[in-house]
């Protein structure tokens, strides 16, 4: 306990320092990234990520959104366990077709209104994959899209920045 | 053993005489022995080399008149060497006996062979696919035969998938998956449980099936992108692997300062994959706090890839032949700060981690993979070093680990807190292997412009942070690949996770599923 005290005054916040460089782009997007939120859709953005078949990278980067330094559900981004809780479907991976049937059920199960996001070169239309006998050539072809979000995969800066154009529209 | 003396001894004890033996790299070893044989021959091999199967595979040779091939392979550590054990199939009598009664782990790659060739492995009981699901796919296409061209939409999906039912009074079954609560790859988990304790765990996978061995077949060694994407979070020893297999086969040479500029990323990855499962570890059993301190070691690593190579996860940075970037005095510079940096943060982690008696109890004796259980199962890696296998391709294939002293960092406990030392241990070597290299690294060229492509079969492989990464490669005349057989560890690690849980109770499988740390896509291919 005492070791986690001293921590925690000799480093301060890590989130501002460690970001410093970034701190000038980062914070004011989040600000108006949260802005935004709460004047769409009340206080936060619920979603719900599913991988339909992505190499975890993408998975890593949206888990890295929520590291201390970006923590992106300070700006009402939060990640939900499932899809009834959910605004928005976040879809990762070209769409192996032992998932197509798991990504429909996910959309179906979330409420009204609702909007789908792909995430990373895969879900755009296969990325790497494409062609091959086993994938949908991404998530177009089985929920309607209403974002994509390219890179391979993209780092957390631009899923932010990303969110931020969206929204803006 | 040498191998002349056990080609003698398999004649003597089992009357089997090789059809002929191959050497087409110093490391690779392959025997070809009749059909019939096949067994036989495989379980003399592995009663002698007493090494685990590392991959066992089919290859269409149709189109050059040799209907199929069967080829399994051992590694022999006291050798060095990589021993294949082969056999035709004929195109008329497509099957070979099956090794699964003697050799345990070969029956998950003879599932495979039999929903991509069409190849029945007589005996093998398990007629369940494994990646091309019943549900979704047809009877009768197999995918990874030249002649196959995918089945209309309007094919009839054949049966349902077999889950192996546990009976008697207060089982039930608790299903979980493909999608899961968190921000993860699917796959679906079944636990039969009386009570507490679990009794039989079944992890069905396949559910990130994209078809990369069929996707690598035509192409060159540019399918480095391919085969960085197989596993995303092991993209530097995937293409590792990868370009070796390719680089064996066109005889192209690698400079020396980009052996040195591979291994430094292959470090890396190590560093912020172990990095994130100490993290995930912690945070499995709700011990917050040293699991954000790793997410902030991860991102310091990661951030540092992309200021060191122009990637978060070194995608695009191995090459056929070299690597397609070099790192200059500025940057090597930055990489000696950040270290530093880096091992202060972790050695204050490791002292928070230590200083909680609660943790260290829950880690503790919780998911025990015997000894005895890794070798049946062919497990490999992080795994096998935690139940007290001494084994890592950095120390047989040692070249410039050994000039930095390269120690195999291993445990025997074989529970979640050993798995838990192991990455801790291997963390702090990466960090004291980079530095070597950065002071042993030559000047020079990064990269072998002069490669002549060609034909040729070869074994590429590299200790990736989960364990062994191997690639297969068959190329034609063009030097186009005829042929990827890929295994990544998680493949036959997932079995040995699905034992350590035997007997836990099932909150505690996210700390055993964390400390394995599997790769789904890796595995699914």
């Amino acid at each position: 306990m005492i070791d986690i005290l001293k921590t925690r005054l000799v480093k301060g916040v890590v989130t501002k320092r460690i970001a410093a460089s970034k701190t000038a782009v980062y914070e004011p997007a989040g600000a108006q990234l949260k802005a935004l939120i709460a004047e769409k859709f009340g206080r936060s953005l619920n979603i719900r990520e599913v991988d339909t078949g992505s190499c975890a990278a993408c998975e890593s980067e949206i888990i890295a959104c929520n590291n201390p330094i970006y923590d992106l559900s300070r700006f009402g981004v939060n990640f939900v366990a499932s899809p009834r809780h959910a605004d928005c479907l976040l879809v990762t991976g070209p769409v192996s077709k032992n998932m197509a049937q798991a990504l429909r059920s996910t959309y179906d199960a979330m409420p009204e209104p609702k909007f789908v996001i792909t995430l990373g070169d895969c879900a755009f239309d296969g990325g790497p994959f494409k062609g091959s006998y086993y994938i949908e050539n991404g998530a177009k072809s089985i929920v309607p899209v209403a974002l994509h979000i390219p890179g391979c995969p993209p780092d957390p800066e631009t899923i932010i920045n990303s969110l931020l154009n969206f929204l803006r529209i | 053993m040498d191998l002349r003396e056990m080609l003698v001894q398999l004649k003597q004890d089992h009357n089997v005489s090789a059809l002929a033996v191959d050497e087409p790299h110093r490391d690779e070893t392959y025997i070809w022995v009749d059909n019939r044989d096949f067994r036989a021959t495989v379980a003399f091999v592995q009663k002698k080399l007493r090494a685990p199967l590392s991959m066992m595979f089919c290859q269409d040779r149709r189109a050059a008149g040799g209907g199929f091939a069967v080829l399994c392979s051992f590694l022999c550590a006291p050798l060095k060497k990589w021993l294949f054990v082969c056999a035709s199939i004929s195109e008329e009598a497509p099957r070979f006996d099956s090794l699964s009664s003697v050799v345990y782990s070969a029956g998950l790659f003879e599932r495979e062979i039999r929903e991509m060739f069409g190849i029945e492995p007589c005996g093998n009981s398990d007629a369940r696919g494994l990646r091309l699901h019943e549900e979704n796919w047809p009877a009768g296409f197999f995918p990874l035969r030249k002649d196959f061209t995918p089945p209309s939409a309007a094919a009839a999906p054949g049966n349902h998938y077999g889950f192996t039912r546990v009976e008697g009074e207060g089982v039930f079954e608790v299903p979980v998956g493909p999608v899961h609560a968190g921000v993860i790859g699917p796959g679906h988990f079944r636990f039969s449980s009386a009570g507490e304790p679990v009794i039989n765990l079944e992890i069905r996978l396949g559910f990130t099936h994209r078809g990369a061995e069929k996707l690598f077949e035509g192409r060159h060694s540019d399918a480095v992108n391919l085969a960085e994407c197989v596993a995303g979070d092991s993209a530097v020893g995937h293409a590792l692997a990868f370009c070796h297999a390719m680089e064996k086969i066109y005889k192209a040479e690698v400079p020396l300062r980009a052996v040195y500029i591979r291994a430094i990323c292959l470090e890396l990855e190590r560093m912020y994959n172990h990095a994130g499962d100490i993290g995930g570890i912690a945070l499995d059993v709700g011990f917050t706090f040293p699991s954000a301190f790793c997410a902030l070691i991860k991102e310091k690593i990661q951030a540092l890839n992309r200021d060191l190579f122009g990637h978060r996860f070194l995608k695009g940075v191995v090459c056929c032949a070299g690597v397609a970037k070099d790192l200059d005095d500025k940057r090597i510079r930055l990489l000696k700060s950040l270290l530093e940096d880096i091992s202060r943060d972790f050695a204050e982690l490791k002292r928070i981690l230590h200083a909680s008696a609660s943790f260290i109890d829950r880690v503790d004796t919780t998911g025990v993979l015997k000894r005895k259980t890794v070798e049946d199962l062919g497990v490999s890696g992080v795994a096998a070093r935690a139940s007290g296998l001494n084994t890592d391709l950095r120390k047989i294939f040692n070249g410039i680990y050994e000039i930095a002293r390269f120690r195999v960092c291993a445990e025997s406990a074989g529970d979640t807190h050993a798995r838990l030392h192991v990455r801790i241990a291997e963390f702090e070597e990466s960090v004291r292997l980079i530095t070597e290299f950065i002071h042993n690294m030559p000047s020079g060229s990064v990269r072998n412009e002069a490669i002549s492509p060609g034909a040729g079969v070869a074994l590429g492989y590299a200790e990736g942070w989960r364990g062994p990464v191997l690639y297969w490669i068959a190329a034609r005349n063009d030097g186009s690949i005829d042929r990827c057989k890929v295994v990544d560890p998680s493949f036959l690690n997932w079995q040995g996770l699905a034992y350590c849980v035997l007997g836990e109770i099932i909150p505690d499988f996210p700390v055993c599923n964390k400390s394995f740390d599997l790769s789904y896509s890796g595995s699914d291919l």
